[in-house]
C-alpha cells in the first residue's frame, strides 16, 4: 500500500548532505538509502500522524549506525523537522549517531548495539498477535555483519519454528561480515522455515516486490545486496 | 515459592495485557495456562537473549511481560538485553527468578547467582522484591504486574517460618530501644538474623523490598551501628545505606554472600554456613562488629 508520495532522490540527497555537514559517511549510510525509500514510499503504513496508532506498521532499524539516511528520510517524510538535521550529534540535538526512540518521533527502537532489533521485532509481532491486530507488519532492518551476533540466530530459529507470520527481516548485505556468509545470508533464514528473497539492493522495483512478498504464514526475509563497487 | 508464583501468574492472565515469557524453565508448570492462552504464554526455548528481547517488544506494544527463568540465566546471561531492550526503550517488565544465591548448591557455580540484585541495582528505578516466605509472593507479584515500571522478584527455596506481608517499608520485629544497633534483614535471612541476636540488645527490622530501600525508615530507626544482612552479594545495599546516612556519623557492617567461587557442592544450608549466614556465623560477625563500639557509646 502506498501511503505517501515518492521521495525525490535529489531532495533526499540534499537532506543527507545537510546531516553530513562535511563529514565523510561510510558505505553503510548510502547502501541503506534505497531500501529505506522503498519502505517509506511504498510499503510501510505509517505517517507522521499515525506514529502512535497501535495498528501502524513498525519499522525497527536494528543497525543503528546507518542512521544518517534514516534521519534524512524521516525529515523528508515530515516525521521530524528538517532543521534538526543541521546539528546532528550536537549537545542539544535529538539526533545521535544512533537513534533514540524517546528522542525522535517515528523511531520505534533505540539501537546502536548490534543484535537487538530482531528480538524486539519478534516480541512486537507477538504482542500485536496477542492483541488480535493482524493488519500491522513488523519490519526489522539489519546488516550482514550484524548477523554475526548470536542473538539474531535465537530470533531467526524461534520465529521460523513458530511461523511468526507478521515479521519481515531485511538484511542489508554490503558484504561487511568479517567471515562472510557462505551460501548467502538468506539460507540462514530459509533453513529455519522463513521465506526469502535475495535482490539487488538498489533496484526499487525488485525491492518492492521482495518487501511485499510474504505469504502470511511464515516470517519473511529480504536480503538486499549492495556491493561497494556499484 | 515457585508453585505460588505459577498459580498467581496464571491467575493474572485474566488481564489481556499479561504475557508470560519463558525459556523452557518452568514451562511444564505453565503448560495448562499455555493451553488456554497460547498467544500470551510464550516459551521461546533455551534462548535467554530472545526471552528478554521479546519482553521488550511485547512491552512496546503495550503488553505487560512476566519473564521467568533461573536467576543466572535471566539476569546475568542477558544483562545487555535488560539494559537496552527494556530500560533504554523506556518500557518495563516483571522479571521473576528462581535459584537465588545457592538454592541448587549441588548443581555448582553455573546455577548460583549471588550477584543478581547487584546487577539489577546498576539500573535505575527498578523495584526489587526478595520475599522471605511463599505467602508473601502473591501480593508482591500482583502489585508488580499491575504497575508499568520494571521490577525484579527473587524467589528462593530458603525462607522464614512465617510470612510478613506488607514489609516493603522496614518492619520492626524486635525493638531494643532508642540508639540500639539496628539490624536490617532482607527476605529469607530474617529467621537466622533473629536467632543470631536473640541475646543481644539489637533492634531487628525486616524488608522484602530492598529497592527502593526504605531510607526514611532507616533514618528513623538507625543509631550509630547498622548491620545489613542480605541473602545475595555482601554489600549490595551498602551504597544505599551510606547515602541515606551520609549526614551522620555511623558504622556499617554488611553481611551477605561472599565473592569466592567455593567450588563446593552440598546443600543450601551448607553454603549458608560457609558464607557465615547461618545464625552462628551471623552472631560471630555481629559480636566482632559490636565489640569495636567505643565504650562511651
Amino acid at each position: 500500500m502506498t501511503t505517501t508520495t515518492a521521495t525525490d532522490p535529489a531532495a533526499l540527497g540534499e537532506l543527507l548532505d545537510r546531516t553530513r555537514a562535511g563529514r565523510e559517511f561510510g558505505a553503510n549510510v548510502y547502501s541503506t538509502l534505497d531500501v529505506l525509500q522503498v519502505l517509506y514510499d511504498r510499503v510501510l503504513r505509517i505517517t507522521p500522524e499515525t506514529i502512535d496508532d497501535p495498528d501502524r506498521d513498525r519499522f525497527l532499524l536494528s543497525k543503528g549506525h546507518a542512521v544518517a539516511g534514516y534521519y534524512a528520510l524521516l525529515a523528508a517524510k515530515g516525521f521530524i523537522p528538517v532543521a534538526w538535521l543541521d546539528d546532528q550529534g550536537g549537545p542539544e540535538s535529538r539526533l545521535g549517531d544512533h537513534p533514540d526512540r524517546l528522542l525522535v518521533p517515528g523511531v520505534e527502537i533505540g539501537s546502536g548495539s548490534l543484535g537487538h532489533g530482531l528480538g524486539l521485532g519478534v516480541g512486537t509481532a507477538l504482542g500485536l498477535r496477542a492483541q488480535g491486530r493482524l493488519t500491522p507488519r513488523v519490519y526489522v532492518l539489519l546488516g550482514d555483519a550484524e548477523l554475526d551476533e548470536g542473538s539474531n540466530h535465537e530470533a531467526i530459529a524461534y520465529a521460523g519454528a513458530t511461523g511468526l507470520a507478521g515479521l519481515t527481516g531485511i538484511v542489508l548485505d554490503n558484504r561487511s561480515a568479517s567471515h562472510g556468509w557462505p551460501g548467502g545470508a538468506a539460507s540462514r533464514f530459509t533453513v529455519n522455515g522463513w521465506t526469502a528473497a535475495t535482490v539487488d539492493g538498489r533496484d526499487h522495483e525488485a525491492l518492492h516486490t521482495a518487501l511485499t512478498g510474504h505469504d502470511n504464514h511464515r516470517p519473511h526475509v529480504v536480503v538486499a545486496v549492495v556491493t561497494d563497487e556499484e | 515459592m515457585r508453585e505460588t508464583f505459577v498459580t498467581t501468574a496464571t491467575a493474572l492472565l485474566d488481564d489481556p495485557r499479561t504475557t508470560i515469557v519463558l525459556a523452557d524453565i518452568s514451562a511444564a508448570a505453565f503448560a495448562p495456562a499455555a493451553l488456554r492462552h497460547p498467544d500470551r504464554v510464550i516459551n521461546v526455548g533455551i534462548r535467554e537473549q530472545l526471552m528478554v528481547g521479546v519482553a521488550g517488544g511485547l512491552a512496546l506494544t503495550g503488553q505487560r511481560p512476566i519473564v521467568h527463568s533461573y536467576a543466572p540465566f535471566l539476569v546475568e546471561r542477558a544483562y545487555e538485553q535488560i539494559k537496552l531492550d527494556l530500560d533504554h526503550q523506556g518500557v518495563g517488565a516483571v522479571l521473576v527468578s528462581v535459584g537465588a544465591s545457592y538454592d541448587r548448591a549441588a548443581a555448582g557455580r553455573t546455577h548460583l547467582s549471588p550477584a543478581d540484585v547487584a546487577l539489577i541495582d546498576t539500573l535505575r528505578d527498578w523495584t526489587v522484591h526478595v520475599p522471605g516466605h511463599r505467602d508473601e509472593v502473591p501480593g508482591l507479584l500482583r502489585a508488580m504486574v499491575c504497575g508499568r515500571d520494571s521490577a525484579y522478584l527473587r524467589l528462593s527455596t530458603q525462607g522464614n517460618a512465617r510470612p510478613y506481608p506488607h514489609a516493603g517499608d522496614l518492619r520492626v520485629l524486635r525493638d531494643a530501644g532508642p540508639g540500639a544497633p539496628l539490624l536490617v534483614a532482607v527476605g529469607p535471612l530474617l529467621d537466622a538474623a533473629l536467632a543470631a541476636v536473640a541475646e543481644l540488645p539489637v533492634t531487628v527490622a525486616y524488608t522484602h523490598r530492598p529497592r527502593p530501600f526504605d531510607t526514611a525508615g532507616l533514618r528513623a530507626l538507625a543509631g550509630t551501628e547498622v548491620i545489613l544482612v542480605e541473602p545475595y552479594l555482601a554489600g549490595t545495599s551498602a551504597r544505599v545505606v551510606g547515602d541515606a546516612l551520609a549526614d551522620r556519623p555511623h558504622r556499617l557492617r554488611t553481611l551477605g554472600v561472599g565473592r569466592d567461587d567455593l567450588r563446593r557442592y552440598g546443600s543450601a544450608e551448607d553454603h549458608s554456613r560457609w558464607h557465615g549466614l547461618d545464625a552462628a556465623g551471623l552472631r560471630r560477625s555481629i559480636d566482632e562488629f559490636l565489640a569495636a563500639v567505643p565504650a562511651s557509646a
